[in-house]
């Protein structure tokens, strides 16, 4: 679904050249949920946004369902770290804005009817009318979980979605959106720097090493879904990986308190 | 966030209340001044004398602060029709903003008292120059107020509506000018108290109506009373616009004061 063949970032910033990324080669299956993970300034925003088509890669190729990317797509959807709600837009209007912006009033009725029920799906039915400030930093992240769905894209990248979210509500998310995954077979590029996140939701961890970002290892996750933190199944499982990840992330390699580069 | 919740602070009623009881304490001070010093009416008039004289051509009065409101909101409104497309013409190009954007400092910087008698010489008496004069004082704070707000979209917005492919005109109207609004209106609010001011420097360059007419009048015949009854109106009006502006944005942009 998503192929990257030796792909390289360079920023040119005031303090000079940055390398953000080097020699990224992956590939990432249909319906597959992959996280991405890594120190800050790992680059590993960069990447999400090169597969976006936000942002042009230096050198190498990215191509999304065969075709090259070279600008944002309407089948590939992206979530920010922050809900990024157009403040006097309606909870509805919010999520149908990607509609909205396609143009075109084909399907409208029908994708109306699709917003209220993924409203509904993640427990926001009877907040139609109300404006983002009146929700909770969830509620806010769970409407723009709507947004991002609204299109039926083939692939969704999501950029920290649930880190500025309180732990509970995390972990909450995190099965909705499990669920959701499983339900409506999208393929998933998810960025975290939360280890627990990335053994929960992925079926492959691929890990970055930090400036410049390059792999460093894709760790298979082979645990049945839906995994929930909760429960104690597979707990050793999930101890090991755990461990083995922190291993890797911790190895030196360069210093840690380099300024952050994801942008 | 509210951090107290006595009525003081919250309630409807004191909203309305307090702003009261400030206007009648001060004239009441002011009353206690005149009283307790013996002031001469010529020299700062107690506040029933100025009411006194009100009272004795309201029907003038009333017609002389038509005129000034006339006159301040024809500038005001062509203040925004001058100066909002000059905003976002400036936002747009780095270019124009070079080019264009010393020039008004410049004329802002000029202070426009010294203009007015050249406006009198190029428009005559009439209510034309009065306008200019209240366009030329109030329209820079709209220009800035608006330019700020265009700058200040979010960029994480602006990544979102680029990830849906948006189009610039869709970025532009779905996006940054309703972002803008909040401090647009912050500028509008500054300025048409300044375009009541500019109608009244137009008014005092030369002419034969409107309260600063009344005023400069009242200062050759020494009628201190009617300067202050005239000032008395020109505040009312001031106010008065100001809070319909503040009700405006409350209506339209309910949304504004939550999330800034």
């Amino acid at each position: 679904m998503i192929e990257l063949g030796g792909v390289g970032q360079v920023f040119e910033g005031r303090g000079g050249r940055v390398q953000a990324l080097d020699d990224i080669d992956l590939h990432v299956r249909e319906n597959e949920f992959v996280t991405l993970i890594g120190r800050s300034g790992c680059g590993k925003s960069t990447l999400l946004r090169l597969i976006a088509g936000l942002l042009p890669p230096t050198y190498g190729a990215v191509t999304v369902a065969g075709e090259p990317v070279t600008g944002p797509r309407r089948d590939v959807s992206f979530m920010f770290q922050r809900p990024a709600l157009l403040p006097w837009r309606s909870v509805l209007s919010n999520v149908m804005l990607p509609v909205e912006i396609s143009g075109g009033d084909s399907g409208r009725k029908e994708y109306r009817d699709r917003a209220h029920e993924l409203l509904e799906l993640v427990g926001l039915s009877g907040f139609e009318r109300r404006l983002p400030h009146e929700l909770s930093g969830g509620m806010q992240q769970r409407v723009s979980l709507c947004r991002s769905l609204i299109r039926r894209p083939q692939v969704m990248l999501m950029d920290e979605p649930f880190s500025a979210l309180d732990a509970l509500t995390r972990t909450e998310m995190s099965d909705e959106l499990q669920r959701i995954q499983m339900e409506l077979a999208t393929t998933i590029v998810f960025v975290t720097h939360s280890i627990e996140e990335a053994v929960l939701l992925a079926d492959r961890v691929v890990v970055l090493t930090p400036r410049p970002g390059r792999l460093r290892e894709i760790v298979e996750i082979d645990i049945p879904r839906p995994r929930s933190l909760g429960t104690n199944a597979h707990l050793t499982e999930v101890a090991e990986i755990s461990g083995r990840l922190h291993g890797l992330l911790a190895e030196k390699t360069h210093p840690a308190d380099a300024p952050e580069a994801n942008r | 966030m509210k951090t107290r919740s006595s009525w003081l602070t919250t309630s409807r009623t004191s909203a309305i209340l307090l702003p009261v009881v400030g206007v009648i304490a001060t004239i009441a001070l002011w009353w206690l001044v005149i009283v307790l010093f013996d002031i001469k009416q010529f020299l700062l008039p107690s506040p029933y004398d100025v009411l006194q004289r009100f009272l004795e051509q309201p029907g003038y009065l009333l017609q002389q602060t038509w005129v000034s409101l006339v006159e301040s909101l024809a500038g005001f409104g062509l203040a925004i029709v001058i100066g909002i497309p000059i905003a976002l013409v400036i936002v747009r190009s780095a270019i124009l903003e070079r080019l264009v954007y010393p020039l008004l400092l410049a004329v802002n910087a000029i202070p426009k008292i010294a203009i007015a008698p050249l406006l009198v010489v190029w428009m005559g008496f009439g209510q034309l120059p009065k306008i200019m004069m209240a366009l030329l004082v109030c329209f820079f704070p709209i220009v800035i107020s608006t330019a700020q707000g265009m700058k200040s979209t979010p960029a994480e917005l602006v990544e979102l509506l680029r990830s849906l492919k948006a189009s610039r005109t869709q970025e532009f109207f779905k996006l940054r000018l309703t972002y803008a609004l909040p401090q647009i209106f912050t500028g509008l609010k500054v300025a048409i108290s300044l375009a009541v001011i500019g109608s009244v420097i137009g008014e005092f360059a030369g002419s034969t109506e409107g309260l600063g007419y009344v005023i400069w009048n009242s200062g050759a015949s020494a009628d201190t009373p009617l300067a202050f009854a005239a000032i008395g109106l020109l505040s009312i009006m001031s106010i008065v616009l100001f809070y319909g502006l503040v009700l405006l944005e409350h209506l339209l942009l309910p949304w504004a004061e939550e999330t800034r």
